[in-house]
Parts: structure tokens; sequence; C-alpha cells
């Protein structure tokens, strides 16, 4: 019989090595390219629907050369950065009072659980007749998609902080005031700073939503406009974009997870 | 000479959606300056919520607590507490979790403050006597169980509290690290000259660090008995295995069983 403890890489939650990470990281990546590849060389999908990578690559230097790639990318992401920066300045203080006074709680939470399951889209009609088609109106509606979320997990990342490390510091003759700044923000700092990364990432979910609605520049506006002239190649390449962006802004606050965080590292 | 703790009359219950249930009955003791008292007794009969109370994290139904002869109002800095883990702060250092009392407004004036470079240094002489100066720079994650402990009881000294209170402080450590810990508070209490009330499920770590052992019996938490400890202060080891210090344990620990029998039967009656 194969002993279980040592039957190599698929042993329950076993180790593998970093090379072996990055090996099968590597064909998870390659292996939809290839059926990509494949799908399209082989006109088994028309080009209409489907353009093989080259085609998108090649439709991607076009946006960029001839179609203001770059002043698209930009509004896009000012766009997100407003929208999620409100989201963020409102919610920190409101999500720490929640997590840490029980009245705070009582008074924020029932009410924005209710608003939270209002799809932040249904929101856009709203938005457009308050504000108009312009920023206002999707940094609005980015705002609306993360800040009720952004207000509950706070407080629950709050509320995980060590009854004993607040009691600790009540002992040593901490206020409130002084309890919440010097103890609970720092100990909750890095699930509060997971929860931006999660959140950050819904933001550009409910851009992209906002730009194909009600836009007439950044990506997710490129994006629709190439479905109207049937250019497959830039929803393509549009897609690939988006899903490029969030990858790098999600490894950006990982990384400054680990910089703030030392720590957190495994020795 | 004033005593150091002095409890009057304590009651406390605890209220509950369901029902009420009283938590401590009439307690009533004083600890002299210095002293080393343990608490032991059945699982749930109180003693944390004693210890609370004196710490000031907990408000009493009735009585008072008097320290230095003043009753009590709060937590305060005069009454420091150790717990059984988790209370460390994991983002700072050793020396920057010793020193965190000092970033507190409450210690800004006293006499360690008003020194030059006297909090530092305290700081270090703290970390030194419970035996890390290796580890001054280090994170509380890196550090062993038995080694957060001692920061703890470092943090605990640095802002020179009369009285020191341990809820079960070395619960969770394995039995060779806790013998170790148990004459690291005694050295703690000689060069220091801090009064501790000290709570603990074990018996035997009652009796070795206690110049008294205070029995609470359960539902409600009642003083039952208050055993004299008659050894010297100077513990050792070898202490341990004295026919007298067997005895006495021995003791305790029938009363503590008999006294989860005694409040079985009342509830029975009760029921
Ligand atoms: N905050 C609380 N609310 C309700 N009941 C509590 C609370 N704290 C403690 N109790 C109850 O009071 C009793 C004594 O608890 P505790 O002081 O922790 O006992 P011990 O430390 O001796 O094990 C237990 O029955 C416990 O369930
Ligand atoms: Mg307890």
């Amino acid at each position: 019989m194969p002993s279980p403890a040592s039957s190599g890489r698929w042993t329950i939650r076993g180790a593998i090595s970093r090379r072996q990470f990055a090996l099968y990281a590597v064909l998870g990546v390659l292996s939809p390219l290839l059926v990509w590849t494949v799908l399209s060389q082989t006109g088994v999908v028309p080009a209409i629907f489907m353009p093989g990578p080259l085609d998108v690559v090649r439709r991607f230097w076009t946006w960029v050369v001839n179609e203001g790639f770059v002043g698209d990318l930009t509004i896009s992401v000012q766009r997100v950065s407003l929208g999620f920066l409100a989201s963020l300045t409102l919610a920190l203080p409101l999500g720490l009072l929640a997590g840490t006074f029980k009245p705070a709680e009582a008074f924020l939470e029932p009410a924005m659980d209710f608003v939270r399951y209002m799809p932040a889209v249904a929101f856009v009609p709203l938005m457009m007749l308050w504000c108009g088609v312009g920023e206002p109106s999707k940094v609005a509606v980015i705002f609306i998609g993360t800040f009720f979320q952004m207000v509950l997990m706070f407080a629950d990342d709050v509320r995980k902080v060590p009854m004993q490390q607040i009691e600790a510091a009540q002992t040593m003759g901490g206020t409130p005031r002084e309890i919440v700044y010097k103890v609970i923000f720092p100990s909750a700092a890095p699930a509060l700073l997971t929860t931006c990364r999660i959140t950050l990432g819904w933001a550009w979910t409910y851009l992209v939503v906002a730009e194909m609605v009600a836009a007439n520049s950044g990506l997710g506006y490129s994006v629709l406009k190439a479905q109207r002239f049937l250019q497959t190649d830039k929803i393509f390449a549009g897609l690939i974009v988006i899903g490029l962006l969030g990858l790098f802004q999600d490894q950006l606050l990982r990384g400054l997870h680990y910089v703030l965080f030392p720590y957190l590292r495994r020795q | 000479m004033t005593n150091a703790i002095e409890i009057r009359h304590l009651c406390k219950s605890f209220v509950t959606r369901r029902r009420t249930t009283r938590v401590l009955d009439d307690i009533s003791l004083s600890v002299k300056a210095g002293e080393l008292v343990t608490l032991v007794g059945a699982s749930g009969c109180g003693k944390s919520t004693l210890l609370r109370i004196v710490a000031g994290l907990e408000v009493a139904d009735s009585g008072a607590v008097l320290v230095g002869g003043r009753p009590i109002a709060g937590a305060g800095v005069d009454r420091a507490m150790v717990f059984q883990d988790y209370s460390l702060f994991p983002w700072l250092t050793v020396k920057q979790n010793v020193l965190f009392s000092r970033r507190l407004a409450a210690n800004l004036h006293d006499n360690l403050a008003l020194e030059r470079g006297a909090e530092e240094e305290r700081a270090r002489k703290l970390i030194a006597l419970v035996g890390l100066a290796a580890a001054l720079d280090a994170y509380p994650s890196q550090l062993s169980g038995g080694m957060r402990q001692r920061v703890a009881i470092a943090r605990a000294l640095m802002s020179k509290p009369s009285i020191i209170l341990m809820d079960e402080p070395f619960g969770a450590l394995d039995a060779q690290t806790r013998e170790v810990m148990q004459d690291l508070v005694l050295d703690v209490v000689a060069e220091e000259g801090t009064t501790i009330l000290f709570v603990t499920h074990d018996v035997e770590e009652a009796v070795y660090l206690g110049s008294r052992v205070v029995l609470l019996s359960p539902h409600p938490g009642r003083i039952d008995t208050i055993y004299d400890v008659p050894l010297t202060r100077a513990r050792s080891a070898a202490m341990r295995v004295e026919p007298e210090f067997v005895a006495l344990k021995r003791s305790v620990m029938e009363r503590v069983r008999e006294t989860v029998g005694l409040s079985h039967d009342r509830s029975a009656v009760g029921a």
C-alpha cells in the first residue's frame, strides 16, 4: 500500500517547491492560451467571434497608436481612484466607529446592510439624473458599489482585534481615544488593507459597468463601442487589459502589505 | 499599614437574556503590600470576574475595592494585568511592547518620565530581568509562548504598578516552561516588591507561589477557605516534593473537588 503521507505533490495540503509552483502556474496560463490559439487558427470558431492572440496584440497596438488607449486608461484609472478614495476616506472612520462602539454599530450597520443589497448598477440611472453624464456620475457609482460594503467589512476587521490587547491598554491607563488610535487601528491595519485590496477589485467592476452604460471615454466604453462595430479583437484586447490592470493592482497592494507589516512575515 | 488591596463585600451578577446568574457573592479579602496571593477554584467559579473587577475592567454590583486605601474608579496605571495570551501588540517589538505604556498620556507625568533616559533604561532592565535581553528587537510572532508571557510581565511592570493581576498567565504553557515562569514571578516580586493577585486552576502552582491560597467555591463564587502556606518565601524546585508542600497541595485539591460537588447538590435542591 502506498503511504498516504508521502505520496508527493498531490498530498492533501502538502508543500511543493517554488519551481514546481511556478511550473504549474505557467501551465495554468499557457493552456487556455493554447486552446485559444488552436480554436482560432484552425477556424473552428470564425475570427469574427474569436480572433487569434496575434490579431489581438496587433489590434491593441493600433489602439495605443491611433485610438487613444492611454487616454482611455488614464480616465478609467482616475475614475476608480476618485471613487475608491472617496469611499475609503468615509468608510474608514465609520468602520472604526461601528467596530468599536455598540451605538455606532446599531446606528450604521442595519441601515448599510439594507443598502448594500441594492445592486450598485441599479443606481446608474439615478446618478445620471442627479450628476449628469459627466465624471461625477461614474465616480458616484463606484462609491456606491464599494462604500457600504467597506464600512461593514472594516467594522468586522476592527471587531477581530483581540479584547486582551484592548484591555491591556486600558490597564495601562489608555483613554478610549488613545486605544482606538494606538491599539485598535494598528492591530486591525493588515486586515483593513486586505479589505481595501478586495474592494478595489470591485471598484474596477463597477467602473466598467458605469462606463458601458454612461460614458464616452474609458476602457469600458471602448469595449462597448468595439462591440458596436464588431471589432472582436478590440473587445479581447480591452478585456485582457482590464484583467492585467486588476492583477497589477492586486500585486501592488500585496507588496504594500508585505512592506508595511514586516511582523507578519514567516521567519 | 494599609492593605495594598482591600476587597469588601463584593457581589456581581451577570444578566443574560434568559436569567440572572450570581457569579460573586459577598467576597471580602485583604492583600498586604508585597504579598503574593493565589486564587484557585473550579472552572467558572468567578476567579476571572473577581480579578477583572479589581483591575477595573468589570464593575461590581455592590461592595468596594480599595487600593492603597482608596476606592478604585475604573482601570488605572496602579494595577497592571497579565492575561493568558494574545495581549501583546504583534506589530511592536519586544522593547516597543514594554515601552508601550509610555505612549499613553496617563503615564506622561510620572517620575519615570521626568528623568532623562530613565524609561529606556528601565525597559532594558525589565527585559533583562525576565531573561529576554537577547530578544529586544524581536516581534511577538518570533517568540515562544513562554517568551511572550515574559514580555507581558515586563510590560506590566514598566510603569511601576503597585499591583499586578495575573489571570492564568501560564495556563497555555507546557509544564517545564510553567515551572521556570513561576520562579520568574517570585524573582520579580523579590526585585520589584509588587503585590500580586494570581489566578490559576493549577493547585500546585497556587501553593508554590502564594503566601496564601484563596479557594473560591462555585455557583455563586464565595470564599471557601484561605490557606496559609507554611513555607519560606525563598521557594525552590526541591520544595515541590517536600511532605508539607505535598500535603497542602493534596488538601486544597480535595477541597476544590468537594466544592464542585457542593454546588451540584445545591443546584439539585434548587431545581
Ligand atoms: N460577560 C459575561 N456575561 C455573562 N456571563 C459571564 C460573563 N463573564 C463571565 N460570565 C460567567 O460567570 C461565571 C464565572 O466566570 P469566570 O469569572 O470567567 O470564571 P473562572 O475564571 O473562575 O473560570 C461563568 O459561569 C461565566 O459563564
Ligand atoms: Mg478564568
